[in-house]
């Protein structure tokens, strides 16, 4: 019999960091108050006083120094895992990440892997202060490589973060943190998928809504209430943004003739932006409309109070499916 | 002269300019590390600073006949990368810069890995576990960083402090002066500091950031750079092949021993350009030139050793190995076949991808549809490189009719950091 068991998104990337922890010393966790603390979101909680200093560390708050030195522990065959403290404070270690990281394996002809796991709270609706609730992920989509993926859910939680974890290449994990308590029951014995394919999470004929992430509840919402009125909206949820799978995409289109991508982040060159012009590419002549984007505006993140009207919703998705479903 | 050069501050030195020997008492602990070196290591230092100043030199001419996209000169600083080089020990790591040229033919580097690199047939290549001389860094600065999580990960490995010679390691990291400025340089003696790392920081000081002096980069000497993150640092003259050697060796000795991280400010001087594409003439005077090179590493060592009684025959020799060199390493440059596209695809993953496959099905099927003609693309790179080999300054060529979608031309024969 499976076994299942109801946990939290933040307690789904817990356990899975605490298995990979455990199956090999060289697995690292390290970055801004992750040991004692658990790290502010306590997504690490427990781990430090469970395999100490030699896995689980504090490091200085220097994002360079977290990447750089992560990128020198990797060539010493160690498997680091970086937790960087909030989206908005990816930015100090971003040349590291696109130009030593994402690089390092084509300069060296392959000689070094770079097996770097970069944790990543991201998104927003948390009520937070500035640079606290941002959706960078575009920027890590758009370097060749990286790898970048994002759960949506408990299950794909727990799973991503290891097979994040046992990949040769460096993965930005991007954690939907207004979802980390959001509970679900994760399957203990055996992974869904592998880590960059998609999934129908809930079947349709009318229109298909393609989402990662923190969107994927309200998707699943607009997809109820479209329901009830009649339209069958299939949700896909991306999983991976880099690379994206791209068939499980296109098939969906195929069978409804209708897309709508749905993200937080701006849409301008956004990974919403890719979707739609693949889906031109590939399904054209079984479009029935244009593909439409919801996204977050293309502002930087408003302040806490007007958040609510900035986060795309299951009305503004919804409005976005009627308006696909008039051609 | 600047606050940098004045002389005021205490410098190990054993050689002096003119090729006198002297151990003064209080460079006493780095002085024992001499009485390791035998006759045949003298003649070594002496050889390899020869050859590879022969080697830069025919790399230079190589890029003003067009064979090489850019060289990047290190003359002047060989008796720093030299002496270092061979301070490092046979288990420990080198993180170089793009400079290192004299530290590389110490460990053994085909220096043919390195001309590929400069002509464009590749980013690097060399094997830099077997080798344990990483790969040049192109952003300054950003090797300090990979240096300092290396060193970690030697001291997580137990490889610190046992006092087995084959088990300690210690990490090695070349830096410039310009590169002090760059904040991942700071961040790694931090990481350093804090975790007692197994390493060292050699700044070779050879006064120039490309047309930018040291006083623009600090205004505080180099070889303090560290005390506020807890890295102690020391001061050598970087032209003095015995300095920089016992230096090194007595500093990675202590780094493997588990006495924490140190660091080195080799004052030396940059007697070449930045790099081919660059022109000194523009910003530094010929008397400051001539005045370094009176104090040229190899021929202050040259004249210790005639006084020490080494015949003519010996640079002869010398002269002739370095000959010979330049004259492999011509032969070989002008061979060097490009490299077959599939190779832009192969390693920018480790594990499969499908955009990688996709792009490189359709490359190859592109590719494969020129088969009985020439290629348009090639073409046009022929014309281009025509009209940039015209132009032996080195500057960058201007190519009329094509300039602004072959930017790359501009890329091909510019340097890189400073």
């Amino acid at each position: 019999m499976t076994n299942f068991q109801e946990m939290a998104i933040a307690r789904a990337i817990n356990a899975g960091l605490r298995n990979k922890l455990a199956e090999n010393r060289k697995v690292l966790m390290f970055g801004e108050d992750v040991a004692q603390l658990g790290g502010v979101f306590r997504v690490t909680e427990g781990l430090h006083k469970e395999f100490g200093d030699a896995q689980v560390f504090n490091s200085p708050i220097a994002e360079s120094g977290i990447i750089g030195t992560a990128i020198g522990l990797a060539m010493r065959g160690y498997r680091p895992v970086c937790e960087i403290q909030f989206d908005g404070f990816i930015f100090p270690g971003f040349d590291q990440i696109t130009t030593q990281l994402a690089k390092m394996t084509n300069r060296s002809e392959g000689y070094h892997r770079m097996p770097v796991v970069i944790r990543v709270p991201y998104g927003g609706g948390i009520g937070a202060v500035e640079h606290h609730s941002e959706s960078p992920e575009a920027y890590f989509a758009h370097t060749p490589g990286l790898r970048v993926v994002s759960p949506s859910n408990p299950n794909d939680a727990y799973w991503m973060i290891q097979q994040a974890i046992d990949s040769d290449d460096p993965v930005l994990f991007f954690e939907p943190k207004r979802r980390y308590w959001q509970k679900g029951p994760v399957n203990l014995d055996q992974p869904p998928l592998p880590l960059h394919s998609a999934r129908v999470l809930h079947e349709g004929h009318n229109v298909t809504l393609a989402t990662y992430g923190p969107m994927v509840t309200v998707a699943l919402q607009a997809a109820q209430i479209a329901a009830e009125e009649g339209i069958s909206i299939e949700v896909v949820d991306l999983r991976s943004i880099s690379p994206i799978d791209f068939t499980t995409v296109v098939n969906s289109v195929k069978k409804t003739g209708r897309l709508v991508v749905a993200s937080e982040a701006p849409n301008f060159v956004s990974v919403a932006s890719e979707v739609a012009a693949r889906v031109a590419e590939q399904a054209f002549y079984q479009l029935q409309a244009p593909v439409l984007r919801v996204g977050g505006f293309d502002i930087p993140y408003p302040a806490a109070k007007l958040e609510e009207v900035f986060l795309p919703d299951a009305d503004r998705i919804l409005e976005a499916v009627d308006r696909v479903l008039a051609y | 002269m600047s606050e940098q050069d004045s002389g005021n501050i205490p410098m190990v030195q054993f050689l002096s300019p003119e090729g006198e020997f002297a151990v003064p008492s209080q460079w006493g602990e780095y002085g024992e590390y001499l009485k390791r070196l035998t006759e045949a290591d003298y003649l070594k230092f002496y050889r390899d600073m020869a050859r590879i100043r022969r080697f830069d030199n025919e790399a230079t001419a190589l890029q003003r006949q067009g064979q090489l996209g850019l060289w990047i000169p290190a003359i002047g600083q060989e008796g720093a990368q030299v002496g270092s080089g061979y301070g490092v020990g046979h288990n420990d790591h080198i993180f170089p810069s793009y400079r290192e040229h004299g530290v590389a033919i110490t460990h053994g580097i085909d220096l043919m890995s390195i001309l590929k690199m400069l002509r464009g047939v590749n980013h690097g290549g060399w094997n830099p576990d077997a080798t344990r001389f990483h790969l040049y860094a192109i952003v300054l600065g950003s090797q300090a960083l990979h240096a300092t999580g290396y060193a970690m990960g030697v001291k997580f490995d137990g490889n610190m402090g046992t006092g087995d010679p084959e088990v300690d390691q210690a990490v090695i990291t070349y830096i410039g002066d310009g590169a002090t400025a760059e904040g991942d340089v700071s961040e790694a003696l931090l990481f350093a500091a804090v975790n007692n790392t197994p390493q060292v920081f050699f700044i070779q000081n050879n006064q120039w950031a490309i047309s930018s002096p040291t006083s623009s980069q600090t205004t505080v000497p180099l070889y303090r750079r560290g005390d506020g993150f807890g890295v102690p640092g020391i001061r050598i003259d970087g032209n003095d092949v015995l300095a920089s050697y016992a230096v090194t060796a007595k500093l990675m000795d202590d780094a493997r021993a588990g006495r924490g991280p140190s660091l080195i400010e080799a004052l030396t001087y940059r007697i070449g350009a930045h790099t081919t594409s660059d022109d000194p003439t523009k910003y530094r005077s010929n008397e400051e030139t001539e005045r370094w090179k009176a104090r040229d590493p190899i021929m202050r060592l040259e004249k210790f050793l005639r006084n020490q009684g080494v015949g003519q025959a010996f640079f002869d020799d010398c002269a002739a190995d370095g000959d010979k060199l330049a004259e492999e390493i011509r032969a070989k440059t002008f061979a060097l076949a490009n490299p077959p596209f599939e190779n832009m695809f192969k390693y920018v993953y480790s594990e499969p991808h499908p955009l990688i496959e996709e792009q490189l099905a359709w490359l190859t099927e592109y590719e494969a549809s020129f088969e009985d003609e020439a290629h348009p693309s090639t073409q046009l790179h022929n014309v281009i490189n025509e009209e940039a080999l015209a132009d032996k300054s080195g500057e960058v060529a201007p190519v009329e009719n094509s300039g602004s979608y072959y930017g790359g031309i501009a890329g091909a024969s510019n340097g890189g950091g400073e």
